[in-house]
């Protein structure tokens, strides 16, 4: 069988840097180096995996930001995948999770797909909706937050460890996967990796490729609006002791202090 | 009278904490009405009523069980057409944030995850989260629908404020995605007897430093000593000491208790994450240099196998 799979991933600033907002609330990606988003590298690990058990499978990569984010595709295309794309588009700035699911979705049957794998969440907003929102725009299965997962005869079946319960979960494809970090450890690109992904093919799409309108992106086209953004006040620095034999009583002592004894 | 949805969560009709606090927080912006999905509604009825639920709108089906996530989005909106909500309030849960993204989705409203705070604005509720990690605090505002909001635990001190309750029927047809994903088998936690993490007001946590699974006894008998959740970091988890349901970190669980006691945590990023919002922060680690003493309000430099039992022996002869 063939399979078409679609790993979408994001260019994020690095969680190690001082990240920051800009003047209009949006994330700064000046401030701090970007990179593929560590929790989409478990994606395109399992897209991977899922491809290698498959004959005549396909991976390709897509994102959507800044003209940077082409790193993000390097990355997983020196990683193994075949090809990417990138939507790039200036009207995209400050598009909210609604606008983003929505300029995937077009992107991703543009591309044709059995299956989209996505990562849990991105390292900086962090809000973990994009596979659902994904699933219900295309109509499909989610299948999603799971820490295992694999496809055969037609079918991804994975596991989902959620608060209350461990699950089973299975749909016909085509489906959106996501996958947690608890998936597998993410390969490092090899050198001829690095060396082949120059080769690979990197399609760009703009909106008007993708028949979306400017108005349904970016910050205007945003359902929500950031209001304000606070650095938290550096916490005052405690009391620290070096434990000389009487660590633990002083600490409960302190522990009572504060009456949580 | 303006109404606010609240979803309920719930095992067999057993309301989670969080849910509490959700009704607390929708009272400030209308009446809530309780959506109770599955069974038990006539358990969660009296305690929904006692912490203000006017109205419990509750349906049952076979479909809840047997398929994943979209019946429940299938009822939610039924409730959201049936009410014409101010607000919906879902508990921030993987699963909860994903329900409500797809309402949001489908009713054309924006939407809000990871609420720690939300009050009544002018033009509309405004809702504080925290970014970057916890580095920043954000105040949002939803401009378009009626604003979805996924709010964690911890957010508010869940207030008794008796109302009716009165347990409706809610009537759902479920859309052709609902049986999109079985649910092939259901295996619930087993429960440690220990609260859960999430919801705790003490958080006892262990990392690198406590060097096995075995070891992990340790924290453990802190924690009940002090009547806490056991947390662990990354490393600690990764390392296969400690079950991942316990990470506190960036892909953890995020938690923000009254008092979080890390233990052998050095404090990366990805860590601090998931605790910094905490009230109080102690912590026990070899290495003065650590930056979790950055955050903390008193840490001990030693060796936490020395420091902990002692700690836990002085808690138990001062609890007598």
């Amino acid at each position: 069988m063939s399979l078409r799979i679609v790993v979408c991933v994001k260019y994020v600033p690095d969680a190690t840097g001082d990240r920051s907002f800009a003047e209009d609330l949006t994330t700064d990606r000046d401030a701090v180096d970007g990179l593929l988003s560590e929790l989409d590298e478990y994606a395109v690990e399992q897209a991977l995996q899922i491809a290698e058990a498959t004959e005549g499978a396909e991976v390709t990569v897509l994102t959507a930001g800044p003209e940077d984010a082409a790193d993000a595709l390097r990355k997983a295309l020196s990683m193994g995948a075949d090809k990417a794309v990138h939507v790039e588009d200036d009207d995209l700035h400050g598009t909210d999770v609604l606008g983003t699911s929505l300029v995937l979705a077009k992107a991703v049957e543009h591309i044709g797909y059995d299956l989209v794998v996505c990562g849990m969440a991105s390292t900086d907003g962090g809000m973990g909706v994009l596979p659902a929102l994904l699933a219900e725009r295309l109509r499909v299965p989610q299948v999603t937050l799971l820490s295992e997962v694999s496809v055969a005869d037609g079918k991804v079946t994975g596991r989902r460890d959620g608060d209350a319960a461990t699950e089973r979960l299975q749909a016909s494809l085509p489906a959106v996967v996501s996958v947690t970090d608890q998936s597998g450890e993410a390969r490092y690109p090899s050198f001829k990796g690095i060396m082949a992904a120059k080769k690979k093919p990197v399609e760009n799409l703009d909106l008007e490729d993708l028949d979306i309108e400017a108005e349904q992106v970016g910050l205007a086209g945003a359902a929500t609006a950031v209001l304000s953004a606070t650095e938290r006040p550096a916490r005052t620095a405690g009391e620290i002791v070096h434990d000389e034999g009487e660590g633990g009583k002083l600490l409960a002592a302190f522990l009572a202090g504060r009456k949580f004894v | 009278m303006t109404e606010v949805l609240v979803l309920v969560d719930h095992e067999n009709g057993t309301v989670r904490k969080p849910t509490l606090e959700l009704l607390t927080l929708a009272r400030r912006l209308g009446d809530p009405v309780a959506v109770h999905l599955g069974p038990g509604a006539d358990i969660a009825a009296p305690v929904l009523a006692e912490h203000g639920a006017t109205r419990v709108l509750a349906a049952d089906a076979p479909e809840f069980a047997d398929y994943h996530l979209v019946p429940k989005v299938d009822a939610l909106q039924a409730a959201f057409d049936a009410v014409g909500p101010a607000a919906v309030l879902v508990p921030s849960s993987g699963e909860g944030k994903e329900i409500a993204a797809r309402l949001a989705l489908r009713t054309g409203s924006g939407l809000v995850t990871d609420a720690v705070d939300i009050a009544p604005g002018d033009d509309g509720p405004v809702t504080t989260q925290s970014a970057f990690a916890a580095a920043y605090s954000t105040t949002s505002r939803v401009t378009r629908g009626v604003p979805v909001v996924t709010v964690k635990p911890n957010s508010a001190t869940p207030e008794a404020a008796p109302a009716a309750g009165t347990v409706e029927e809610l009537a759902v047809t479920f859309g052709p995605l609902a049986t999109g994903t079985a649910v092939v088998s259901r295996a619930p936690r087993e429960s440690t007897g220990r609260p859960e993490l999430a919801e705790a007001a003490i958080v006892v946590s262990g990392g690198r430093g406590v060097g096995s699974a075995e070891s992990f006894s340790v924290i453990e008998d802190l924690a009940d000593a002090l009547g806490a959740a056991v947390g662990a970091s990354r490393a600690a988890v990764d390392a296969g000491w400690y079950p991942h349901a316990h990470q506190v970190g960036q892909t953890g669980k995020t938690v923000s208790p009254q008092l979080y006691l890390a233990a052998g945590i050095s404090g990366a990023i990805q860590h601090r994450a998931g605790m910094q919002t905490s009230k109080t922060i102690v912590a026990v680690n070899k290495d003065a240099e650590a930056p979790i003493f950055e955050l903390v309000d008193y840490g001990v430099v030693g060796d936490l196998f020395a420091v902990v039992p002692a700690l836990t022996e002085e808690i138990k002869a001062r609890k007598g």
